[in-house]
């Protein structure tokens, strides 16, 4: 399904990015740059022989790219700014917009993505449409009062920030890939990852950006 | 009794922990079924004791093509100590050559010393319904039970102990997969939630503490006693992760890193949770 990267690879990139971190950070408490360099591959030795494929989810979800291999080492939350405009550079590189340009789709299927929480989990059927759980993290519209807090609160998204084209394609690539914003964001990159398909982003986007979604009432 | 004060805790926070993964109707519907079970539950105590009961029962009876009872299993304090033994897990055990959380050894027993295949011992590590019961979970429940009111003591002496302290708390903020999540995307934050239900920070001796000592509890939305190595296959399977191997050194390291983070608390399981 997705590209297998071989791990050796992964074990020798790893080694490095921890050293290069180690230097980067330039302190000399313990552990010292290449002992945690050694942590890090023993670590996803030991994670590589832990899991076994089962439905949808392969090995190869154990993969890490760029992105994920330098916010694993944002254990203290704190990277250097050389890094964290790095990640937000090359995420913002990637983010695709839609070839006819048209950003904003309807906002009543864009609360069911909302809602819906299935989708890529090894229990879920690889079939059905994937969702974006936007409720579990954030407040979207005020009528569901079952939202999370891990995220800020979108109620009056465009409302607040006026409901021009800025917004939409603001909209539309943070939805595409929240990393292009905020390095090491709890958010997942739904376009970037193929999580949800180009017409769900845009009926998210209206769910944010349509003067008529509860989100901006 | 003490068991329904902590109770009180969870019913709060977790009011709708089902709302998590499914759309908001069915969430409801799902949600007055669970909370309506759950005050039934209370009222009838912890469910979990019946899963304490059987695996009480199963400890002393010689089981397996050797005839061998688990009372000549060492989990730590010597062979068939249960007493506080839950408590001063993970550990170093120079007989498997691993560092190993209860549920291994106990898979290690009755491979070991009952004679069992490992992929019989492994059968059903985790249960689904009266046809379907779970050995393990009943004897972790059990074990556990022998722990209630002993302060976590895990020692990370031993170095083999402590590398898996170490690796644990690595994996802990090891991003991948579709979602990019680590365990840290959901647990590493104070007064968050997931819809409703709040998150422990498990980055912090409070929450891990609040969190492990906790475990094994009765879920009553799935009415079956969970074990930590069920918890950490399923937080994986949120995280889109592929299936966390039971046993496995990833579960047996993670569970180091977040039972030593949890030393000095007082065990108060088996518990219960929606």
């Amino acid at each position: 399904m997705t590209t297998r990267f071989p791990a050796v690879r992964l074990l020798g990139a790893a080694a490095a990015v921890a050293a290069a971190a180690g230097i980067l950070y330039g302190c000399a408490s313990a552990p010292s740059a290449s002992e945690d360099a050694a942590l890090t591959a023993r670590t996803i030795a030991i994670m590589k022989a832990s899991f076994k494929p089962k439905g949808q989810a392969g090995l190869d979800r154990l993969d890490q790219d760029e992105t994920q291999r330098l916010c694993s080492q944002n254990a203290e939350g704190k990277l250097p700014d050389s890094i964290v405009k790095k990640i937000e550079q090359e995420n913002l590189a990637a983010v695709k917009y839609p070839a006819d340009g048209k950003l904003v789709g309807n906002w009543k299927e864009g609360e069911k993505v909302a809602e819906l929480g299935q989708g890529m989990q090894f229990s879920d059927d690889p079939k059905k449409p994937n969702g974006a759980n936007c409720y579990a993290c954030h407040q979207l519209s005020p009528k569901q009062e079952a939202y999370g807090t891990i995220g800020p609160s979108l109620y009056e998204f465009a409302k607040k920030r006026g409901y021009t084209e800025e917004t939409r394609r603001y909209a539309w690539a943070k939805v595409y890939d929240a990393e292009a914003f905020s390095a090491c964001t709890n958010m997942p990159r739904f376009g970037q990852h193929h999580i949800l398909t180009e017409q769900q982003i845009r009926d998210v986007v209206a769910l944010l950006v349509d003067p008529a979604s509860p989100v901006n009432q | 009794m003490r068991s329904i004060h902590r109770l009180t805790l969870i019913v709060g926070a977790a009011a709708i922990a089902v709302a998590t993964l499914a759309g908001p109707v069915v969430a409801q519907t799902t949600l007055e079924n669970a909370s309506a079970k759950y005050r039934q539950d209370l009222s009838e105590g912890n469910p979990a004791d019946l899963w304490v009961a059987r695996g009480q029962e199963m400890w002393k009876v010689p089981r397996g093509p050797k005839k061998v009872s688990f009372e000549s299993c060492d989990l730590g304090l010597g062979p068939g100590v249960v007493k506080g033994a839950y408590a001063q897990l993970p550990r170093w055990f120079a007989d498997a050559g691993r560092v190993m959380d209860l549920e291994t050894r106990l898979v290690w027993c009755m491979v070991n010393q009952q004679g069992y295949t490992h992929a019989e011992a492994t059968k059903q590590t985790f249960g689904n319904g009266s046809r379907h019961r779970s050995d393990l979970e009943a004897l972790t429940a059990y074990v556990a039970k022998e722990s209630d009111g002993v302060k976590m003591n895990v020692s990370l002496a031993d170095p083999h102990v402590r590398e898996m302290y170490d690796v644990g708390k690595k994996a802990f903020f090891y991003h991948a997969g579709t979602h990019d999540f680590a365990c840290a995307t959901c647990h590493a934050e104070d007064n968050v939630r997931i819809r409703l239900q709040y998150l422990p920070n498990l980055t912090k001796p409070e929450g891990a503490q609040k969190a492990y000592t906790t475990w094994p509890a009765y879920r009553v939305a799935q009415g079956e006693t969970r074990t930590f190595q069920w918890r950490l296959n399923d937080c994986f399977r949120q995280q889109r992760f592929p299936d966390l191997i039971y046993g496995s050194d990833l579960s047996i390291a993670l569970t180091t890193y977040l039972a030593a983070s949890a030393n000095g608390a007082v065990y108060v399981g088996p518990g219960i949770k929606l």
